[in-house]
């Protein structure tokens, strides 16, 4: 008897189930994959309802556990619902997936199972995927009101607004949100092993023209590397009128920038101030 | 809806002297349809559920269940944690069992990883996942008994509920929120005195106090009057709605995942999954009861079989070193910074991991992009896909069996809102 083991719930083996699923799904089926020993079927959206059924009344994945979406924002189409399907009589477990985006509704599996009535909704709370056929598709998990879809990689942890008891008008105001310190995000990635970005303080390591005094060997035919630019800051005015400044500030604004880069002076400076 | 109507529509004419507020209400003049809120805050609501129910006379014709009053966002701040990090979130979703929610997330973690656990450590965490059963059922259980009517037996069952939460702090420190398995194993180990002391009172005190309190109740007319036959749900509607866990095999289908898809080392244990035999309310509690019974069971099992041995992983890039080690080692105290700092990384993949929680099936769908944190941690609650089912569950039931059939659903919001 060994004194270790692999210790995660041990279902029945895989064999065979991706070429029966392959053999009853036929065209609808995208992709099987194994990964770690869980079967996922990548399926076509629009026939979802009825690869579904097949999986449920041919293959005997009785259960609908669990529907969960995940943002890819690199992808074309961003999301991907994921259906956790158990059988209980063969005791397995198998994942589907499919793919859509902001507009293109998946069709509702609620014909087939009615818990994926609350399932698709929170889906939908979070995620902002349509559900076609879903015919109670309201906001489940976040407050009354609530605008946008939280589960989104490009939604803030700290979210827009934030409520207070107002002492002033006796309710429950919202307003927007106020940190007192900025969000930190620690990252903790180490620099030589794939993190990409630059670590404070370390900007002018990359040389921008031989010869600085920076540690990096300095390359003539090389391409000078550049710091990763800084991400953008939140655009907050739409017009130039906005801007506040004048027709000739607006047409210097609208050259081209490339010119206007301040060539690097700062090994010159140091150098004269040592 | 009833079409015969109270009042005169507005617009239509009234005689004079006829009209709403001096005409005697004739006798078959009556009744609308109204609808009241259950809640949010509400002591028979298990913590902050609003239900709209529509109510014909005092019958429920509809339920709306609105949740999401505790929503606090776990599943996006665990985006923005490492693994460990993350680890305590799990704690805060059913804070009446604590450990069955980290269950899931660390054999989610460790099968991502592919890492093998020893034993001892295994054991510890059966032992301790089946004590988290039996202090979430006495807590179920006894709040149960008190919504449809009886107080005593919630009394007693909060004694045994206390002398496990007097054992998670002698194992971790915490009370509740014990953070105490960890990837690739448990954090510390216990003393020996504790499980000594764990074996006696699974012995003596457990089952006098608790057959005493469940002789209070298990035969008890009124009990029974307010339990049997109420929310009766069939197999087939308990596989459709995703029940799981008491729910399903109050149903009738023995489906336990601890026998079906044992992890850790379930499969080792010696054990029966109790099973309805009408679905109703009373077999839901009776099945709780019998559950508990079944957990002293394999507790004593762990601790007659518990090896002696490391009480977790020794890969080091993985599970930190011991405090006396970094005192002497350079590379342990390195792997401590590491690991605290930077986390560990978990290979690219997903994988769904579900255990047998107190209350059910308690599932984690981990998706990892390479990196030392979690690209997407789903969580999938019990009371979820239950307390769904209350609107057909109620159809047609008294307004004060609402009480009993949410009791039986074993919800805490913690976990159902996230």
């Amino acid at each position: 008897m060994s004194d270790t083991s692999f210790t995660f719930p041990r279902f029945a083996p895989n064999d065979g189930v991706i070429e029966a699923a392959t053999a009853a799904l036929g065209a609808r089926l995208i992709e099987a994959r194994t990964c770690v020993g869980e079967i996922a079927l990548h399926v076509e959206r629009a026939s979802l309802v009825e690869t579904m059924r097949i999986l449920r009344d041919e293959l005997a994945y009785q259960q609908l556990m669990e529907i969960a979406g995940v943002d890819y924002p690199d992808r074309a189409e961003r999301f991907e619902v994921v259906y956790c399907l158990l059988s209980v009589t063969k005791n397995h477990r198998i994942r589907v997936h499919v793919g859509t985006d902001e507009v293109q509704p998946v069709p509702s599996v609620t014909g087939l199972w009615p818990v994926a009535g609350w399932l698709e909704r929170e889906v939908f709370d979070m995620y902002g995927v349509l559900f076609e056929g879903n015919a109670d598709l309201r906001r489940i998990l976040t407050d009354y009101g609530f605008r946008g879809h939280p589960q989104r990689k490009d939604f803030p942890l700290t979210g827009y607004v934030e409520l207070r008891y107002s002492e002033t008008h006796k309710r429950v105001v919202y307003e927007p949100v106020k940190l007192a310190q900025d969000f930190r995000s620690f990252e903790f990635m180490s620099p030589w092993e794939g993190a990409d970005y630059i670590l404070p303080g370390d900007e002018k390591v990359s040389p921008t023209e031989p010869g600085a005094p920076s540690p990096a060997p300095a390359k003539k035919d090389a391409e000078p590397v550049e710091a990763k630019a800084p991400p953008p800051t939140p655009k907050t005015t739409d017009t130039p009128a906005e801007t506040g400044a004048g027709a000739a500030a607006n047409a210097a604004a609208a050259k081209p920038r490339a010119a206007a880069r301040p060539k690097a002076a700062t090994s010159k400076d140091t150098g004269g101030k040592k | 809806m009833s079409d015969i109507r109270a009042y005169p529509e507005a617009g239509t004419d009234v005689p004079p002297g006829q009209g709403v507020t001096d005409a005697p209400a004739s006798p078959d003049v009556l009744i609308q349809n109204y609808t009241i809120n259950f809640g949010p805050q509400h002591p028979a609501a298990h913590g902050v559920l609003r239900m709209v129910m529509e109510l014909d006379g005092e019958i429920v014709e509809r339920v709306d269940p609105h949740v999401g009053l505790l929503h606090r966002g776990t599943e996006k701040l665990i985006e923005y944690k490492t693994y460990l990090q993350a680890l305590p979130y799990f704690d805060r979703l059913d804070y009446c069992s604590p450990l069955g929610m980290e269950h899931s997330y660390v054999l989610a973690i460790e099968k991502l990883l592919q890492l093998e656990v020893p034993l001892r450590a295994q054991y510890l965490r059966v032992l301790f996942a089946e004590l988290t059963r039996i202090c979430n059922h006495m807590l179920n259980i006894g709040s149960h008994v008190m919504d449809v009517g009886a107080m005593t037996p919630n009394l007693w069952l909060f004694e045994i509920r206390e002398d496990c939460l007097n054992f998670f702090e002698r194992a971790s420190g915490a009370r509740m929120h014990a953070a105490w398995f960890r990837p690739g194993g448990v954090h510390q180990d216990v003393p020996l005195k504790l499980l000594t002391d764990i074996g006696d009172w699974l012995d003596t005190r457990l089952p006098r106090l608790f057959e005493d309190a469940v002789s209070l109740f298990a035969d008890n007319r009124i009990f029974k009057q307010r339990n049997v036959d109420v929310g009766v749900v069939s197999k087939e509607d308990a596989l459709a709605w995703g029940f799981s866990g008491p729910m399903i095999r109050a149903a009738g289908i023995p489906w336990d995942i601890r026998k079906a898809q044992p992890y850790d080392v379930y499969d080792r244990m010696d054990f029966e999954v109790p099973v309805g035999t009408k679905g109703d309310c009373y077999d839901r509690i009776m099945v709780r009861i019998e559950e508990v019974r079944q957990s002293a069971r394999i507790m004593k099992q762990c601790l007659n079989e518990m090896p002696e041995g490391p009480v977790a992983s020794l890969d080091r890039k993985v599970v930190p070193p011991k405090r006396g080690e970094m005192k002497r080692s350079m590379e342990a105290l390195i792997h401590h910074f590491k690991l605290y700092t930077e986390g560990f990384h978990v290979p690219a993949g997903d994988v769904y991991v579900a255990t047998e929680s107190p209350k059910g099936e308690f599932g984690v769908y981990l998706v990892s992009d390479g990196s030392n944190k979690p690209y997407r941690c789903k969580i999938r609650p019990t009371a979820f896909s239950h307390l769904q089912a209350m609107d057909f569950m109620m159809k047609g039931h008294m307004l004060a069996d609402t009480t009993a059939i949410l009791s039986a659903i074993d919800v805490v919001f913690g976990e159902c809102d996230r």
